[in-house]
C-alpha cells in the first residue's frame, strides 16, 4: 500500500475504507489459522483422516455453484456501439434493493442505461454514483428481493487459488441467457501501481492477476468468485500493457472497493445541492476566486477540464494546469462543470479547497489555499 | 486448487504425528488416494477420448484441422470449413501413430459440419456420443485436437476447461457457418482445433469445436470457444451420410421477442407449411421442436438444430386458444444458392506459375483452417467481411488452396470411394446408402419385381365402409364409400389428385407399386435423402426421394425392420403431400404386405383402411380374376 493515492484514500476514508478492509482480511485469516491448528490437534487426538473437500472434488462440476451465482450477475447496455467501443458491460447485484456494482466507463455515459437481470427482466437503471479514482459506478434498478452479493462477505484469495469469473464478455448472452463463466487460478496478487506507465488506468491498487483470459470486451464489471461462488473481486476494464502489447487479466479485490461503494450508496458522493439541509455560506468559493477557467460548458454534462489557470491565482500556486480533469472537490465527486460550480458554492471562501485531478492518466491531489 | 496450503498442512500434520506410527501413513495414503483417484479418472477420460481424435491434414499437410471418429468403420466428424479447402481427399493421423487416407462423405455448410470416412480399418475406436442437452455451465470439459497443426507425430493436444455457456446462438457469417444452440467453453480452442471433439469429464463426445470469439487480440484463443452440440449433429448425421450438401431449415416465418418475453410471429410466408398449419401473423410460438421458447434467440437456437425437410412439433397460441401441429421445415437456401455459396467459399486458385513472392515465407501456421478468419468476421460488430483471400494485417493469412490448386495424388483405395456429381459432396455415398436401404427392404419384405400383374386391395375403413383399389398398368382405380376415383397413368400425374381430399392417393399408391416392383435404380431419379422422423416411429427413417412423371415422392423406411413406413407424394412443391402410412405388415406368398394404410392430407385424415385381401394378378394385361 505504498502508492500515493492509496495513502490519500485511506486517509480520506479512515472509518469505512480501512475498517472494512481489515474486517474482510480478518474474517479470512482467523478461521484459517484456527482450523489448521484445531484440525491438527483433532487429528492427533482422534487419528482421523481429514481431506480438504476441494481436493476430493477435483473432478466435480461447478454447475451448482454457477447456478447459485448467475442470478446475481447482470448485463448492462448503454452508450457505445461504434469505433470498436462495445455498448455493453457486466455488473453484479450488491443489495436486495437492486444496487448494481460495475465499472465506470463510457458505457454509462448516457441517460439510458439498461440493466438485464438473469431472469430476463430489463430495467432502466439510475446512476447512483461513481468513484472515478477506483473507476467504479453504482447503479440501481427498481427490482426488489433480488439475489445479491454482500460486499462485506467477500473473501480474499492467494496465488494458486481457484477463480470463477462471470461476465457477459463479447455480449454473448442476451435477454435471459446466463452470462459466460470462465475458470482460472490466481497467478499473483500484486499492485497495479507497480506497472505505472504501462497501463492506462486510474486504478493503481492491488489486483488479482488471473491465468485465464477473463478480461475480454464486455467483461468489465463482472464478478470473480472462488470455487464455492463466494465473491472475490470485480473484473476490471480491458488493460493492454503499452510496453509489450499484452493484455492483463485481472480482478480488483472487493476489499479495495467496499468502502467507496458504501459511501456512494450512503450518498456521501452525492452533490450537496441534493441535500436540502445544507446551507451555502454567504461568501463562497467560485471558479473565479480560485483562478480556474474551464472549457466552455456546452453539454449537459461537460466534464470539468481546466482550460487555463489565471496568473498568480491560488490555482496556479497549487500547480493546477490546463487539461487537468477535476474529479473531486473536497471529496465530492464533480461529474460535470455544473456540479463543480455548485460544489464550490458550498465551500466558505476562507477554507482551503482540495481537488483531485486526472493528469496524463495519473491522479493528483492539489490544495488551493484561499 | 490450494496446493501450497495443502502441502503446508500435510507437512505440519506429519511433523506433529511423526512419532505416532501408523496414523500419518494412513492419512497420507488416504489424501493421496482421493487425489489420485480424481487424477486417474481424468487420465482415463483423456486416454479413452484421445483414441478417437483425428488430426486432419489436407493438401499434403499444408492445411488441416481436427476431427473425431464416431463409428468403428471410420466415419468421422469435422468442420465443413476444415475439409472444404481439402476437396474430396485428405489424410488423417491418429494417436496410434498411423496416417489414414480419408474421403469426404457429406457436408453441412450452414452448420459448419462435415462427415468424412477414414479408410483401412473396421475397428477404429469411436467416441461415445453424450446427450449434450445434459451439459451444464460449470461442467469440466476438454478439447482434443491439432492446434497450430502441432500433431506432426499424430499425438493430439488436450486442453482442459469448463463449459462457459450452453444454448448459445452465434450469428452466421453471411448465411453459412451459423452456430445455433452451441456450447461455449474456456478450454483453449485455437486454429487447428477446428473440427475436433469437445468431451465431457467422462470422455464422452458433447460437441465439435469450430469457432471462437476473436477480436482485437488476434487469431488465438481468448477463452471463448464454441462447439457445435453433438445433439444437433445427431439430427444431421443421416443427411450427412447421404453424400449430399445438406441444408438447414427455416419455418417460413420470422419471429420477434415481445416486451413481455413472448415469441411473436412478425412475418409469415403464405406458401409455407407453417401457414397451412394455421400459423398467422401475431401468433405466439410457445414451443418448438420439443422446447419451450421465450425469446427470438431461443427460437433461432432450436430452429438451427434441424435439417431441411424435417417435420417438428410446434405449439402456438392465439388469444386463448392453443394449437399443437407438426410443421414441415423448408430449406434456408434455394438449392442453387447453396451450391453457389459453397463454391464461393473455395478460395481463388493461385495464379499459374507458382506462388507469389510474398507467400514463400509462410510458416505452417499460416495454412491453418480459415475458421478464425471466418470467426473474426462473424464476430465483428459491424459484420463487415474482408474479401476471400484478403489477409488481415497482423494476422496469419487465410489458407489459400482449393481442390484443384494442390495436385495431391489420391490413392486408388480412396479414389474408388469418390464420385463427383453436382449438388453432392460425394455421390458415391448416396448410392451406397440408396442401395443399402433397398437391399435391407428386399431382405425384409421379399421380392416384388415378380409381382408384375395388377394389384387388387380389398378392405374397409376403420370407421366403416368398403374400399377397393386396383393398381393396374394403364389405370388405377379406387372405390371409396364417397364414390369412385380414377387415375390415367398415361397423363401427367400431378394433375390427378383423386380421390378428392386425399392429395393424390392413387398416384401415391401407383408410385409405391412402381418402387416396389422396379426398385430405386429404375424408378426414375432416386436419391438417398438421409433420415427423417416419421410420426409413430421411434427412430428417424431412411428416406429415398424419387422423381417420376413430374411428381416427387418420398419413401421412408423403418430402420428397425427395413420395411417401408410411409410414402409421401407431392403433387405440387408448395402444397401438402398425400401421406400414406403403412403398418400391420404380414407375409403373403413370400412377401411382406402392409395390411393397414392411414392416408393423411394437410391437417386431415383422409382414410384409415384395413386391407382384408391383397391380390396380385398374373402378369397378363387382363382383368384380375377373383381370388378363390
Amino acid at each position: 500500500m505504498t502508492s500515493d493515492w492509496r495513502l490519500q484514500h485511506e486517509l480520506r476514508f479512515p472509518s469505512c475504507q480501512i475498517g472494512s478492509e481489515r474486517q474482510v482480511r480478518q474474517e479470512r485469516r482467523i478461521p484459517r489459522l484456527f482450523s489448521r491448528w484445531a484440525l491438527c490437534m483433532l487429528l492427533a487426538a482422534l487419528s482421523l483422516a481429514v481431506v480438504r473437500p476441494d481436493r476430493v472434488a477435483a473432478q466435480t462440476s461447478f454447475a451448482d455453484v454457477v447456478d447459485a451465482v448467475q442470478p446475481k450477475i447482470v448485463k448492462i447496455y448503454g452508450a457505445g456501439g461504434f469505433a470498436g467501443l462495445e455498448a455493453y458491460q457486466s455488473g453484479f447485484l450488491i443489495s436486495a434493493e437492486g444496487h448494481v456494482l460495475t465499472v465506470w466507463s463510457y458505457v454509462l455515459d448516457t441517460e439510458f442505461i439498461t440493466v438485464s437481470l438473469d431472469d430476463g427482466r430489463k430495467f432502466q437503471a439510475e446512476l447512483v454514483g461513481t468513484d472515478p479514482r477506483l473507476e467504479i459506478a453504482v447503479l440501481k434498478v427498481p427490482a426488489e428481493q433480488v439475489a445479491f452479493f454482500n460486499l462485506h462477505d467477500a473473501v480474499e484469495l492467494e496465488a494458486g487459488d481457484r477463480v470463477l469469473t462471470f461476465s457477459n464478455l463479447f455480449g454473448v448472452a442476451t435477454g435471459n441467457e446466463p452470462v459466460s463463466v470462465l475458470h482460472g487460478s490466481v497467478a499473483v496478487k500484486t499492485d497495479l501501481a507497480a506497472r505505472r506507465g504501462a497501463f492506462a488506468t486510474n486504478y493503481k491498487g492491488p489486483v488479482y492477476v488471473v491465468d485465464a483470459i477473463t478480461n475480454n470486451p464486455g467483461a468489465a464489471g463482472g464478478a470473480a468468485t472462488d470455487g464455492q461462488g463466494r465473491l472475490v473481486g470485480m473484473l476490471g476494464k480491458e488493460l493492454k500493457n503499452s510496453l509489450n502489447d499484452t493484455w492483463l487479466n485481472y480482478a480488483v479485490p472487493i476489499g479495495e472497493l467496499v468502502g467507496s461503494v458504501d459511501d456512494i450508496i450512503a450518498g456521501r458522493f452525492r452533490p450537496r445541492s441534493e441535500d436540502d439541509s445544507l446551507k451555502k455560506p454567504t461568501d463562497a468559493h467560485s471558479l473565479a476566486t480560485l483562478g480556474i477557467v474551464l472549457l466552455p460548458n456546452v453539454l449537459s454534462k461537460t466534464p470539468p477540464f481546466v482550460d487555463s489557470v489565471l496568473p498568480t491565482s491560488s490555482a496556479e500556486k497549487a500547480g493546477l494546469r490546463p487539461d487537468d480533469l477535476i474529479l473531486f472537490v473536497n471529496d465530492r465527486v464533480a461529474t460535470s462543470s455544473d456540479t463543480l460550480r455548485d460544489e464550490l458554492s458550498y465551500i466558505d471562501r476562507l477554507d482551503p479547497v482540495r481537488l483531485i485531478v486526472e493528469r496524463d492518466k495519473e491522479l493528483l491531489e492539489v490544495e488551493l489555499l484561499p | 486448487m490450494k496446493s501450497p496450503c495443502i502441502c503446508g498442512f500435510t507437512a505440519i500434520v506429519l511433523t506433529l504425528l511423526s512419532g505416532l506410527a501408523v496414523v500419518p501413513r494412513a492419512l497420507a495414503a488416504d489424501v493421496a488416494q482421493a487425489v489420485l483417484d480424481a487424477e486417474q479418472q481424468r487420465i482415463a477420460a483423456i486416454e479413452k477420448a484421445s483414441k478417437s481424435a483425428v488430426a486432419i491434414f489436407a493438401n499434403g499437410g499444408r492445411g488441416g484441422g481436427s476431427g473425431v471418429v464416431i463409428t468403428p468403420d471410420g466415419y468421422a466428424l469435422t468442420n465443413f470449413h476444415v475439409v472444404q479447402p481439402a476437396g474430396d481427399y485428405m489424410q488423417c493421423g491418429m494417436n496410434d501413430g498411423r496416417l489414414y487416407d480419408a474421403v469426404i462423405v457429406g457436408i453441412d455448410p450452414t452448420g459448419d459440419v462435415a462427415l468424412i470416412k477414414l479408410l483401412g480399418r473396421d475397428d477404429f475406436t469411436p467416441a461415445t456420443m453424450a446427450d449434450s442437452d445434459g451439459v451444464r455451465v460449470g461442467d469440466w470439459c476438454f478439447a482434443v485436437g491439432n492446434p497450430f497443426l502441432l500433431a506432426t507425430n499424430f499425438q493430439p493436444t488436450v486442453t482442459f476447461g469448463i463449459v462457459s455457456g450452453v444454448h448459445r446462438y452465434q450469428e452466421p457469417a453471411g448465411t453459412l457457418l451459423e452456430y445455433a444452440d452451441c456450447i461455449q467453453t474456456d478450454a483453449s480452442i485455437n486454429p487447428g482445433n477446428s473440427g475436433g471433439p469437445l468431451f465431457n469429464a467422462n470422455g464422452d463426445l458433447i460437441g465439435i469445436n469450430g469457432r471462437g470469439s476473436f477480436e482485437k487480440r488476434g487469431r488465438v484463443n481468448v477463452g471463448v470457444g464454441y462447439a457445435i452440440s453433438i445433439n444437433q449433429i445427431k439430427h444431421f448425421l443421416g443427411y450427412l451420410h447421404s453424400g449430399r450438401i445438406v441444408d438447414h431449415a427455416t419455418l417460413g416465418a420470422t419471429v420477434s421477442t415481445s416486451d413481455d418475453n413472448r415469441v411473436i410471429v412478425s412475418d409469415i410466408l403464405e406458401s409455407s407449411d407453417a401457414y397451412r398449419r394455421g400459423l398467422r401473423y401475431g401468433d405466439q410460438i410457445v414451443a418448438f421442436g420439443g422446447r419451450t421458447v421465450d425469446t427470438a434467440n431461443e427460437f433461432k437456437n432450436v430452429l438451427g438444430i434441424f435439417p431441411r425437410g424435417w417435420r417438428v412439433p410446434m405449439t402456438y397460441r392465439r388469444d386463448d386458444q392453443q394449437f399443437d401441429v407438426l410443421v414441415r421445415l423448408t430449406g434456408v437456401h434455394a438449392r442453387e444458392e447453396l451450391l453457389e455459396k459453397v463454391q464461393r467459399a473455395v478460395p481463388a486458385e493461385e495464379p499459374p506459375g507458382g506462388k507469389k513472392p510474398d507467400q514463400d515465407d509462410e510458416s505452417k501456421e499460416d495454412d491453418q483452417p480459415r475458421d478464425d478468419e471466418k470467426d473474426s468476421d462473424a464476430d465483428k460488430p459491424d459484420g463487415s467481411q474482408p474479401k476471400p483471400g484478403q489477409p488481415k494485417p497482423g494476422q496469419p493469412r487465410p489458407a489459400r488452396r482449393s481442390p484443384a490448386a494442390q495436385q495431391v495424388k489420391v490413392p486408388e483405395a480412396a479414389a474408388k470411394l469418390i464420385e463427383q456429381r453436382r449438388g453432392y459432396a460425394n455421390y458415391y455415398f448416396n448410392q451406397l446408402n440408396r442401395d443399402r436401404v433397398w437391399k435391407s427392404f428386399g431382405s425384409s419384405a421379399g421380392e416384388f419385381s415378380t409381382a408384375t400383374g395388377p394389384w387388387k386391395l380389398t378392405g374397409e375403413l376403420t370407421i366403416g365402409g368398403d374400399v377397393e383399389i386396383l393398381l393396374g398398368d394403364e389405370t388405377a382405380t379406387a372405390l371409396f364409400p364417397g364414390g369412385p376415383a380414377n387415375l390415367e397413368l398415361s397423363k401427367d400425374l400431378d394433375e390427378q389428385t383423386a380421390p378428392e381430399g386425399s392429395g393424390g392417393l392413387l398416384v401415391g399408391l401407383h408410385l409405391w407399386q412402381r418402387m416396389l416392383r422396379v426398385g430405386p435404380a429404375q424408378f426414375g431419379d432416386v436419391y438417398y435423402l438421409g433420415t427423417v422422423p416419421v410420426p409413430g416411429k421411434e427412430l428417424p427413417c431412411d428416406t429415398l426421394v424419387g422423381s417420376y412423371n413430374v411428381v416427387e415422392s418420398r419413401f421412408m423406411f423403418d430402420p428397425e425392420t427395413g420395411l417401408l413406413a410411409s410414402v409421401e407424394m407431392y403433387a405440387s412443391p408448395d402444397g401438402d403431400p398425400c401421406e400414406i402410412y403403412f403398418s400391420d405388415y404380414r407375409e403373403m406368398e413370400g412377401r411382406q404386405w402392409p395390411h393397414r394404410m392411414e392416408v393423411r392430407h394437410g391437417n386431415d385424415v383422409f382414410a384409415d383402411v384395413q386391407w382384408k385381401k391383397i391380390e396380385v394378378a398374373p402378369a397378363v394385361p387382363a382383368k384380375p380374376a377373383d381370388a378363390s
